[in-house]
């Protein structure tokens, strides 16, 4: 909730820069990417594949050590998880073993907490789960999951939250309702938000700020204001300046996967994606 | 390199499972009307009928094969002589099982945990995988004589590779976005343990128990045909060196019973536990 000091931002991306290890030799996932990202902020960031923005999502997390550079929270650099931070995955990733009530309590139970019912009442009546709290994964739809998963990341009541792709397998009218409901959670308590994408619909929709990614190694490659007041209606949604938005986001990444040479071209491996011990 | 040494499974991409699969769990017969009881009865009546039919027809002498009718009606006589063989078997099948499966899980649970000493033992396990404990009873017995001592052994000899080789391929299933979450909350390597390799490695150490129990039973009963003078395993022996060839189907049957029992009981607590797969 705490925003510091006006001059320090939320969460700073100073130089990240992370290469792998690979069998076929290192690979250079991020280069000296900076970011400074205002509290209570909603940043978007867009790429082509393989650019390095998942790697950047969970080095922020503290999940992933850089291997040059810094990512400071509230000036104070990010060497591991922190309490702070809530996470989204990609495709909910809630532990199928586990009723939706057990997997919302999970973070609560791993920090040896007393959960804080009220507020996670709170959270399954805003994102509509009342009721669903005794069901296992496997009997709810992709969308109903990853709404448990918001409700998950935010039961800590975490002041960034960070979202890799979380709605990228959900249908395109799910996905508009999973945004909408992002839009509405962050109306309720505002909260900085990095939110990775592949659409550059639900950027625009959802950020105040879209920063574009140049294909790996991944840096900043432009970054775009979305000055658009919220809610954002469908009817905001369909002006001209959305539309031309969007076509220069787009031309950015398409321009640049283009300008790669088909021989530099190699394609993404899997180490920009998961988990490193 | 490291392919030269035999891995007695992939480490997988956290999703598939190698070796066995659980559709034991999941696609057992469930009966589920009235129709398919009255159906199963009667065709099991059909057979057993068939079989006694065609054995009185043929006139088989009953050292060959005794009809259905006298095994039933031996079961009902001798069982009062069989039921404590039973107990001993049992004595030994839990003992050597508890044991086995004991040592076998905490075993995959070490030895997951570190990639290259499992590499180095794996062949070793494999070995003991694949060769019949039963082998190794002559040995026992010259060595701890007729008692309980050499089965209860043998038993967990069979038991425990079984359990550990598939324990370790339900704790190699490692889903690292399932790690990650717990590590975002500053989960401890034991609180991941405990809360995401165990249950996820649960539906596997289902298997490797139930597949380690049946083969603990073979090998008690195997170890019991060896040596010593108690057992389901001495009975068979026995009542076929005196040609009481209805007393002898009569043990098979309850050994029949206590398979099925075993398979039944695990695919229960699978049911209750690791339904969630599948």
């Amino acid at each position: 909730m705490n925003a510091g000091h006006a001059s320090i931002p939320k969460l700073a991306v100073r130089e990240a820069t992370k290469a792998y290890h690979t069998a076929s030799g290192d690979l250079l996932a991020l280069d000296a990417c900076s970011i400074d990202i205002q509290a209570n902020q909603i940043v978007s960031i867009v790429g082509p594949s393989g650019c390095g923005k998942t790697t950047l999502l969970w080095s922020m997390s503290g999940l992933h050590r850089l291997s040059g550079g810094e990512i400071a929270l509230d000036g104070a650099p990010v060497t591991g998880p922190r309490p702070e931070i809530g996470l989204v995955f990609q495709e909910a990733n809630l532990l199928p073993w586990r009723t939706l009530d057990a997997n919302i309590n999970f973070p609560f139970e791993i920090k040896g907490l007393k959960p804080d019912r009220e507020w996670i009442a709170h959270l399954i009546a805003r994102v509509g789960l009342e009721g669903f709290g005794g069901k296992f994964p496997r009997e709810l739809s992709g969308g109903m999951q990853q709404r448990a998963a918001i409700v998950r990341a935010l039961s800590l009541k975490p002041s960034v939250l960070l979202m890799d792709e979380p709605f990228g397998a959900l249908d395109s009218f799910t996905r508009e309702e999973m945004n909408r409901l992002v839009e509405e959670i962050w109306l309720d308590r505002p909260t900085t938000i990095v939110f990775i994408t592949h659409s550059i619909e639900e950027a625009i929709f959802l950020s105040d700020r879209v920063v574009v990614m140049s294909p790996r190694p991944g840096r900043v490659a432009k970054e775009y204001a979305v000055p658009f007041p919220r809610p954002r209606s469908l009817e905001i949604m369909a002006t001209r300046e959305v539309f031309d938005l969007h076509n220069a986001i787009k031309m950015d990444i398409v321009g640049a996967r283009a300008a790669q040479k088909p021989a530099a071209f190699r394609p993404a491996a899997t180490a920009s994606r998961g988990y490193e011990p | 390199m490291s392919d030269a040494i035999p891995e007695f499974s992939r480490a997988g991409d956290g999703q598939k499972v190698s070796l066995t699969n659980l559709s034991a769990f999941s696609s057992g017969p469930g009966i589920r009307s009235g129709a398919e009881v009255l159906a199963i009865l009667l065709v099991a009546v059909v057979v057993i009928g068939g079989i006694e039919a065609s054995l009185r027809l043929f006139e088989v002498p009953h050292y060959i094969m005794p009809p259905p009718s006298t095994i039933a009606a031996a079961l009902v006589t001798e069982f009062p002589l069989i039921l404590p063989h039973l107990g001993y078997t049992l004595v030994e099948l839990l003992g050597g099982f508890a044991i086995g499966a004991v040592i076998g899980l905490f075993l995959a649970a070490v030895i997951t945990q570190f990639p290259f000493a499992e590499k180095i033992v794996a062949p070793y396990i494999l070995l003991l995988v694949t060769t019949p404990m039963l082998a190794l009873v002559p040995l026992l017995i010259l060595r701890f004589g007729f008692g309980y001592e050499p089965r209860i052994i043998a038993v967990a000899l069979a038991a425990g590779p079984m359990v550990m080789i598939n324990a370790a391929t339900g704790f190699r299933r490692v889903d690292s976005a399932k790690i990650a979450l717990a590590r975002s909350y500053g989960a401890s390597t034991l609180q991941i343990f405990w809360k995401i390799r165990a249950p996820m490695a649960l539906p596997m150490i289902l298997v490797g128990l139930m597949i380690g129990a049946i083969f603990g039973l073979l090998t008690a009963v195997g170890a019991e045909m060896v040596g010593g003078g108690f057992g389901l395993g001495n009975r068979l022996t026995t009542y076929s060196s005196m040609i009481q060839m209805p007393q002898f189907f009569a043990v098979v049957l309850v050994l029949s019973t206590l398979g099925i029992l075993i398979y039944v009981l695990f695919f229960l607590i699978g049911k209750k536990w690791a339904s969630w797969e599948a």
